[in-house]
């Protein structure tokens, strides 16, 4: 080694983030003010917004954790209602509209993670396909609750007449503190934790690490960004019908995630962002949307079974960090003998 | 509490461990898995910074024994004493806390994440910042995992792996995935050390260096190391008590000398097999 790997700073690291980020806004903004897009296509953004968040979120919990959830749509529909109803209870109120849209989301990511803790504790003694059929039976439980609490809920017809608030600027912002919330949490002691449950429950437990409580708190950090992304389709509804959170809108959240790759965040964002768009692109195309879909997933699942992106992370820095070190590659790349020595014998 | 009483009796204890309170004081320790006897009756009394062996044949129930340690299992009947304090009832995870490390027979890697990754999850307890911390990156996050990384790069540097840090575990050699493991548990800071054949897979020359470190491990952490191994060399050789476990009865404790002549353990390996390798 005499070259020394050229690496980028961590302060000039998250400069270029928050650069790329205020950018990509103020892009967005322009695009969408200057009248260019049409309705369709300017709904079709924040939606796109609503299912990152709704696929990131999922990722913690199947990619990261490594647990078959079936119940996202009910943590989803816990946040919208909890949002709508304080939006349209504020909306005659003295409340300042921004600090009325923080407080509806928070409230309705600390609802969501509340279900997410009373849901996990039980749920997580279980394991794969008991698990899934329990989430699958909260999310249905969430939904017909839903229905008849129509005092509070509306009931079938549904919540009306929500102020509708998800406007370009709050679901970006949303989507990129959603993410970033995320990332950072699992670069930390309590990310490595969860993925170490996914790698070996056994090891990890005698490495010190509280298994339940972290399988939890992953359970309720997946509900908390799932109940918040509920609220911004509260704000961009304007109406709520239980309808909309039904066992397909969990299952359509999960091939977001699969197909992007489990454990992988730039592949849950891609796959959210194209399947979101695939209807609109492919209109004429529209009866069939849900073969293409199927068709889709099944070629991917052949040709590539971890997903798009595997569980590759994007990262700007380090793509600028190979450019910086063109000519030297880096020294982390393990010996190929070392891989033959490795596979003569085994554990 | 009279503990010099019943030390004799049970301990292999080296000089240098006497007078004090016994990091590991099993007692009529035993597990039935329905109708199986796996372990029975075992008492074992673990100096501070001893290193003792537990041998016996295939299926003796030595990695039960440590199972039963770590509450992987939890025990039939008896009682382990950790550090002077009861061990029942606790999860493994807190037993971790209490201070117990392990390795495991069949390597346990989190082999997805990288060499460092699987050293930092030792110290995950090392660590306290909160969940806060870490979203917003206050100060306490980078003052720590600054420390976990040299502390992480410090103890690779024991077995010459610090460059094998950005490495992915599973794609080590084998010899260097055992190494990793024993890496991990010490980590966690344990008082004892419970290795399950560490030596599996390795070439002379990695055993022999195996042992080196071994030794340079418990003398620079003071800690006590309990290991099963099938390597007599390695067990004869840095071990200061063994016991011998057969069908889950310990048939004989003492020292690699008094253990080498033992007429009971011979037939143990001798007898039935006819010439195991020693
Ligand atoms: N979970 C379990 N359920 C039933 N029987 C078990 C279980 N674990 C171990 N046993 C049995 O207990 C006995 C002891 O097994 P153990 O793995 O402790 O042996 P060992 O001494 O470690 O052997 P080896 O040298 O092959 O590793 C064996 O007969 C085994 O089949
Ligand atoms: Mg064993």
């Amino acid at each position: 080694m005499n070259h020394t790997y050229k690496k980028i700073p961590m302060p000039i690291r998250y400069l270029i983030n928050t650069a790329l980020i205020a950018l990509l806004l103020y892009a967005g903004n322009a695009v969408i003010s200057s009248g260019i897009t049409n309705r369709a296509q300017s709904s079709l953004v924040l939606q796109v917004g609503i299912y990152i968040i709704l696929a990131v979120s999922l990722n913690i919990v199947t990619g990261y954790l490594g647990q078959l959830p079936l119940g996202h749509a009910g943590f989803m529909a816990v946040g919208a209602y909890t949002c709508g109803i304080f939006w349209k209870s504020a909306a005659g109120s003295a409340l300042p509209a921004p600090a009325a849209i923080v407080i509806g989301l928070v409230l309705a990511g600390i609802m969501a993670a509340i279900f997410g803790v009373i849901i996990g504790v039980p749920a997580l003694r279980l394991k794969g396909d008991y698990l899934a059929i329990i989430t699958l039976g909260f999310g249905e439980i969430i939904r017909i609750l839903i229905i008849n609490l129509s005092g509070i809920t509306g009931g079938t017809p549904g919540l009306m007449n929500i102020p509708k608030r998800s406007s370009f600027l709050v679901v970006y912002l949303a989507v990129a503190i959603s993410c970033i919330a995320i990332h950072m949490v699992m670069k930390s002691r309590h990310g490595r934790a969860i993925l170490s449950i996914r790698e070996n429950e056994i090891a990890a437990e005698s490495c010190g690490i509280h298994i339940t409580y972290y399988k939890v708190f992953a359970f309720a950090l997946s509900a908390f960004f799932a109940g918040i992304a509920g609220g911004l389709y509260a704000g961009y509804q304007g109406l709520l019908t239980p309808s909309g959170f039904d066992f397909m809108t969990s299952i359509n959240i999960l091939v977001m995630v699969v197909l992007g790759g489990m454990g992988s965040m730039a592949g849950s964002v891609i796959a959210a962002t194209v399947l979101t768009s695939l209807p609109l692109a492919l209109q004429s195309l529209n009866t069939f949307r849900m073969v293409i879909y199927s068709v889709l997933l099944v070629i991917i699942m052949i040709f590539k079974p971890s997903g798009l992106m595997g569980t590759y992370d994007f990262s700007l820095s380090h793509l600028l960090e190979k450019l910086l070190n063109i000519r030297q590659p880096r020294e982390n790349s393990p010996a190929q003998t070392a891989d033959k020595k490795a596979g003569k014998r085994n554990g | 509490m009279d503990k010099m009483a019943w030390m004799p009796s049970n301990a292999l204890i080296p000089e240098r461990d006497l007078q004090k309170l016994p990091i590991l004081d099993i007692r009529h320790l035993g597990i039935d898995f329905g109708g199986l006897t796996a372990v029975d009756d075992f008492n074992l009394t673990i100096g501070r910074t001893e290193i003792a062996g537990l041998i016996g044949p295939n299926g003796a129930g030595k990695t039960t024994v440590f199972n039963l340690l770590t509450n992987v299992y939890a025990p039939t009947r008896g009682s382990i004493l950790l550090d002077g304090r009861s061990t029942a009832g606790k999860k493994t995870y807190q037993l971790n806390k209490m201070g117990i490390a392990r390795t495991f027979q069949n390597i346990r890697l989190f082999k997805a994440l990288t060499v460092e990754e699987n050293v930092q999850i030792g110290l995950h307890n090392a660590m306290r910042y909160s969940v806060g911390d870490s979203i917003l990156r206050l100060p306490a996050y980078w003052k720590q995992e600054k420390q976990a990384h040299e502390q992480a790069l410090e103890l690779l540097s024991i077995f010459d792996m610090r460059d094998m840090a950005s490495w992915k575990a599973g794609s080590l050699p084998y010899g260097a995935q055992r190494r990793l493991e024993i890496v991990r548990a010490l980590a966690t800071q344990p008082g004892i050390l419970l290795l399950d054949e560490p030596a599996a897979g390795m070439n002379p020359s990695e055993t022999a260096e195996l042992m080196d470190n071994i030794r340079k491990i418990r003398d620079t952490f003071q800690i006590a190391i309990m290991l099963i191994e099938h390597d007599m060399n390695l067990v004869m050789g840095i071990c200061e008590g063994i016991a011998v476990l057969n069908y889950g009865s310990i048939i004989a404790k003492g020292t690699p000398q008094e253990i080498k002549q033992n007429p009971v353990v011979i037939e143990a390996y001798l007898g039935k097999k006819g010439g195991a390798q020693a």
